[in-house]
């Protein structure tokens, strides 16, 4: 006798934990297995674009912070040195450094995020308490630089917004020279552990042609085995001056998209180490009017966010107010994998692979 | 590492399509080609699969609206060859429509619907054009000059 099934419908979020935040995945089911995932998005959409419009070019730098505002210091940097190509703005030295050392160490806080959540998507709470509870260093760092703790407001067109002083550079050097023994505990809890290691290994692959096909970037892409990183293939700011290693994986799957991560946190630790050491005196802003008229013209500037490539693409008309201002997100090209990651998997696959992918919804529907 | 696409490959790409034009744009040096809307799948095309360009990756994908136009905007770039141009097309806003070309990059789907949903271009032959971030049913395209945002709703 055989089993007859028949496919059927189940809308996955938009509350589910697994989603990390506003996003609904409309699942076809066959029993168990997913025959198709669709993400619908939208839920969060604020029409930043379409507000740009009627803000001076310096009124943008807060609406930034809301895109990725899990790394809210890369997508302000992004977004200031698009800006910068277009009126032409040198930034002092020492700003230079400094945006770099906010940069990685967002990156790593975003990367911790990552970690809590795949964590408690695949069910260890206590690997996500241990994430949270070093990302609060990092936040307390930017909370001495910029006084906020998730909306940072720290780069700006031209520089940064203030110098740091040595209670930050301490802490700092703090974090970092306790960063080795975190990973150790990282990866004695949760990469060290068998469960988690065979939810993740093989499953949701998305291969090197696939990849790139999709627009995949960043982590996942290089997951797949793309040695790609814009930080040392098409270097911004001062990045050409550090020395790091870019991790790639084998094949795609969960576990390459996990470990590619983990290896990143290392490596960026690695590049504030160097920036500290490095970090020269002088002004940490340059002479830039406090109302901007960049000359008409268009600039695309894409740089490394932890999601992947994030590009501001700006039309200017000559005046205080950007003609255009569009945003290409990484979050949002890399949920167009969603489907292909989850086709054919389990259920409780969707949740991984959805973990692994790591979109921030508010870069999503921007 | 992607660097502005070689000179000489653009007075090639020109010369296989006359009705092009190339200028190098002022805020941050990038080689524009622009084509006429009849002949920018051919141009797209050539770009993708020719070896000389084999621009594999699109980055990024969207639309600005002019007075009297609206141009659609692609940012291209090859990893074979680590180099990138930018193209662009022009069509009426009345009619404002393109081919697809989520055919010669897939990663094209959602930057398509985007731009759809948000200034009006439609894409024909897209597998599956529906607004991304409005909902279905919402009146108008945000991102044009001319849409009138609808009135604050009334606070108590």
């Amino acid at each position: 006798m055989t089993t007859r099934t028949e496919v059927y419908t189940l809308n996955m979020g938009p509350q589910h934990p697994g989603t990390h935040g506003v996003l609904r995945v409309i699942l076809e089911l066959d029993g168990e297995t997913v025959v198709s995932a669709t993400p619908e998005l939208g839920y969060l959409h604020r029409g930043i674009e379409k507000l740009a419009e009627s803000r001076t070019y310096a009124q943008i730098i807060p609406y930034t912070d809301r895109l990725d505002y899990l790394a809210a210091m890369n997508t302000n940097l992004g977004y200031c040195q698009a800006v910068e190509k277009l009126a032409t703005i040198e930034v002092p030295e020492r700003a230079e450094y400094l945006r770099v050392i906010m940069a990685e160490l967002g990156r790593i806080a975003s990367h911790l995020i990552f970690l809590a959540s795949i964590a408690i998507d695949l069910g260890g709470t206590t690997g996500m308490m241990y994430a949270f509870r070093d990302r609060e260093r990092i936040l307390d760092l930017f909370d001495a630089a910029c006084g906020a703790r998730m909306t940072f407001n720290y780069i700006r067109i031209g520089g940064v917004m203030a110098d740091v002083d040595e209670a930050f550079l301490g802490g700092a050097r703090t974090f970092l020279a306790d960063f080795p023994a975190i990973m150790d505990e990282y990866h004695g809890l949760i990469s060290g552990n068998e469960i988690f290691y065979y939810r993740l290994k093989d499953s949701s692959v998305v291969g090197r042609e696939r990849a790139l096909a999709l627009g995949l970037t960043g982590p996942c892409l290089r997951a797949a085995g793309v040695d790609v990183d814009l930080r040392r293939d098409e270097p911004y700011g001062i990045y050409d001056r550090f020395s790091f290693k870019v991790p790639v994986g084998e094949k795609g799957d969960n576990w390459d998209r996990y470990i590619v991560r983990m290896e990143e946190m290392e490596e960026s630790a690695s590049i504030v180490a160097q920036a500290l050491g490095a970090l020269p005196d002088g002004p940490v802003m340059a002479k830039v009017p406090k109302i901007l008229k960049p000359p008409p013209g268009e600039v695309y500037h894409r740089v490394e966010n932890p999601r992947g490539e994030l590009g501001f693409y700006i039309v200017s008309d000559g005046s205080t107010k950007p003609y255009r201002f569009h945003v290409r997100r990484p979050s949002f090209q890399n949920l167009l994998a969603v489907d292909e990651l989850c086709r054919g998997g389990k259920i409780a696959d969707v949740v991984a692979a959805l973990a692994t992918l790591d979109p921030v919804m508010g870069e999503v529907d921007c | 590492m992607a660097v502005n696409i070689e000179p000489v490959l653009v007075r090639y790409l020109v010369g296989l399509f006359p009705s092009l034009a190339a200028a190098d744009r002022a805020g941050d040096g990038l080689t524009v080609v622009t084509a006429p809307p009849e002949e920018i799948y051919a141009v797209l095309k050539t770009l993708r699969h020719e070896e000389p360009f084999s621009m594999d990756t699109l980055g990024d994908l969207t639309a600005v609206d002019y007075p009297d136009r609206l141009e659609v905007v692609y940012h291209l770039y090859s990893a074979a060859c680590g180099h990138k141009l930018a193209v662009k097309t022009s069509v009426a806003k009345g009619a404002a429509a393109l081919p697809t070309v989520t055919g010669l990059w897939p990663a094209a789907e959602f930057a398509e619907r985007e731009t759809y949903d948000l200034l009006g271009v439609t894409f024909t032959g897209h597998p599956n054009l529906t607004r991304i971030l409005l909902p279905e049913g919402f009146e108008g395209h945000p991102l044009r000059k001319d849409y009138s945002l609808p009135p604050r709703p009334a606070t108590r």
